[in-house]
C-alpha cells in the first residue's frame, strides 16, 4: 500500500448544495457558489463528482468506480483525484472531511 | 474562447436550451408607464404545474434559469418555487422590483443560493421613480430592500431603463448603485406591449440623447472603440445567428406559452398541452427561427452594421417581420457610429419625411442638389 492509499482512506467528499450544475452534451457543467467560476468535468471527474455522497471514502470511489471502468492504475487515479478534489473544494464545489459528511450540506446528483 | 463560450457553442450544436426565462406571474404591485405587460391574471400555472415545468427544463438541459414577472413576490409560492429550482441545481436569477423584500426574504434568498437579483430603479429621485412606477414610496422601499439583500452578501444588479421621463437621471442612479454596492446596468430599450400595442414607444429617448449616452465613458468603456465605424462584415458574420432566442434560450409565460424570448412573443407551443422538450425540438415556429442567419435578412444583410448591430429579431417580429430590421437597433447603430443603417437609407429613399431618421442620406442626387444655385 502506498502513501496515497493511507491518506485517502480517511477522506470523504460531498457535493455542495450551493452549486449549480447540469450535464450538457456529455460533460458536467458546474458553477462555483463562491466566485461564480465555471468548471466542466470530464467523464472520470463526473463519475467521482456523482459518487461524492459524503459517506463513501474517496479511495473506495476510486477503487470501485474508476479503476474497473477506466484504463488507469489505482495509484495514478488517486494521485490525480487529489488535485481534482483540492481544486473543487477551493471553489466550494466539493466538501472535504476526514469524517462522513452530514446530508444537510450535500446535494443530490445533477441531471 | 472562454469555457462559457465553449459550453454555449456545444449547447447550440446539440440544440440544448442552456437558458430559460420563466415569467411566473404578470400580476404586479407597480404600474410602470413603460411596461409591456397586461397585469390581469388570465389563469396562471399552479405550483404543481410550475414544478413539473421546472423538472422538464432540468431534463432538457437548462442551466441558467431566470424567474421574472410581473412581480414574482406576488406569488405566495415564490420562495417554494425557488427552493425547488435550486434543488434541481439551476443557476437562478431573479428579476423583481424588490418592494416586498424585507430581511427574512433576503435571508431566505441567500440560503437558497441565488446567483443574482436584478432590481429596476428608474431614478435616484423619489418623485421621478415613483411617478414611473405609479407606486408612492416605491423607491424608498426598493432601496431598503437592496440594503437587506446586500447585507446578506447577495449580488444585486440595478437595471436602469432609460426613457423620456428619467433621461437625465442615469448618473444619479449609477452613483446610487455604487453607494449600495450593486452592479449598474443601463437599458435604453422600450419595447412594444406583448399584445403588439406600440403606444408606449413614445417614451423612447430621442436619438440624439442616445448618441450622448453612448459617449459616456463610465457607461460604455472605451468610447472610441464603442463608437467606431463597423468593419466590413465577413462570411462568419453573415452566417451567424442573430441572438440566442430559440437557439439556446426559451421563454415561458405564466400561462405556459413558450416563445423564443420574452422580447420575441412568437407563440411556439404551450406546456399545458405538450411536453416542453417536444415544443423545443419540434415546434415549427422555433425551427423557423433557427433557420435564419444574417445572410437571410433581406435588408440587414446589405447593411454595413450587420456584423456589429444589436438587432433584436423579437423587436423586428413585433414590427411585422422577424426577418426585417428592428428600427430601434438601427437607431442605436446610427447613434453609436454616425453611419445610417441600410434600413434608414432605404426608408429615406421611399419616404424622405420619415421622422425616425433625422438625417439626409448623402446620395449622388442630393449632393448635386446641394451644389445647384438657389
Amino acid at each position: 500500500m502506498n502513501r496515497n492509499r493511507s491518506i485517502m482512506a480517511t477522506k470523504y467528499i460531498a457535493r455542495s448544495s450551493d452549486i449549480a450544475a447540469r450535464m450538457i452534451g456529455g460533460e458536467m457543467m458546474i458553477m462555483s457558489p463562491i466566485d461564480s467560476t465555471f468548471f466542466t468535468l470530464n467523464e472520470v471527474a463526473t463519475v467521482i463528482w456523482q459518487a461524492a455522497d459524503g459517506k463513501t471514502p474517496l479511495s473506495e470511489i476510486i477503487d470501485d468506480k474508476i479503476c474497473p471502468i477506466f484504463d488507469v492504475s489505482s495509484d495514478q487515479a488517486k494521485e490525480d483525484s487529489e488535485s481534482f478534489v483540492e481544486e473543487l473544494s477551493k471553489h466550494g464545489i466539493l466538501l472535504v472531511s476526514d469524517q462522513p459528511i452530514e446530508s444537510s450540506s450535500r446535494q443530490e446528483p445533477a441531471r | 474562447m472562454t469555457l462559457m463560450q465553449e459550453m454555449t457553442q456545444r449547447a447550440l450544436e446539440r440544440g440544448i436550451p442552456l437558458s430559460a426565462h420563466f415569467d411566473i406571474t404578470y400580476r404586479c404591485n407597480e404600474r410602470c408607464v413603460h411596461c409591456y405587460l397586461d397585469h390581469d391574471d388570465h389563469g396562471e400555472m399552479t405550483t404543481a404545474e410550475i414544478k413539473s415545468v421546472l423538472d422538464q427544463l432540468a431534463d432538457a438541459g437548462v442551466f441558467f434559469l431566470t424567474f421574472s414577472g410581473g412581480e414574482v413576490f406576488l406569488r405566495r409560492d415564490f420562495l417554494e418555487l425557488v427552493a425547488y429550482a435550486r434543488r434541481l441545481l439551476f443557476n437562478v436569477k431573479v428579476k423583481t422590483n424588490a418592494a416586498m423584500i424585507r430581511e427574512p426574504e433576503a435571508r431566505r434568498l441567500r440560503d437558497l443560493g441565488i446567483e443574482n437579483i436584478q432590481i429596476s430603479v428608474y431614478s435616484h429621485r423619489p418623485e421621478v421613480h415613483d411617478a414611473i412606477t405609479k407606486l408612492p414610496g416605491s423607491l424608498n422601499r426598493t432601496i431598503k430592500a437592496i440594503r437587506f439583500l446586500k447585507s446578506q452578501g447577495l449580488r444585486v444588479t440595478i437595471a436602469n431603463v432609460l426613457m423620456k421621463w428619467n433621461l437625465h437621471d442615469h448618473t444619479g442612479v449609477h452613483a446610487l448603485a455604487e453607494e449600495l454596492g450593486a452592479i449598474y446596468a443601463l437599458d435604453p430599450t422600450i419595447t412594444p406591449k406583448i399584445d403588439g400595442d406600440t403606444s408606449i414607444l413614445d417614451l423612447r429617448i430621442p436619438g440624439e440623447e442616445l448618441g450622448r449616452v453612448f459617449r459616456i465613458e463610465k457607461l460604455v468603456g472605451n468610447v472610441e472603440e464603442f463608437c467606431a465605424p463597423p468593419p466590413p462584415p465577413g462570411a462568419d458574420e453573415l452566417d451567424s445567428y442573430p441572438c440566442s432566442a430559440g437557439h439556446t434560450l426559451a421563454y415561458i409565460s405564466p400561462y405556459g406559452d413558450v416563445y423564443p424570448c420574452v422580447q420575441f412573443p412568437l407563440p411556439s407551443g404551450n406546456v399545458r398541452k405538450q411536453k416542453f422538450i417536444d415544443i423545443w425540438q419540434h415546434s415549427p415556429e422555433l425551427n423557423e427561427v433557427r433557420t435564419i442567419t444574417a445572410r437571410d435578412l433581406p435588408v440587414c444583410s446589405t447593411c454595413s452594421h450587420v456584423g456589429t448591430c444589436t438587432r433584436c429579431p423579437g423587436l423586428a417580429y413585433m414590427e411585422g417581420n422577424m426577418r426585417g430590421p428592428s428600427t430601434a437597433d438601427c437607431e442605436k447603430s446610427f447613434q453609436r457610429t454616425g453611419i445610417p443603417s441600410a434600413n434608414m437609407l432605404r426608408r429615406a429613399g421611399q419616404a424622405p419625411a420619415v421622422p425616425l431618421i433625422q438625417i439626409r442620406p448623402m446620395t449622388e442626387q442630393s449632393m448635386n442638389a446641394e451644389l445647384l444655385p438657389s
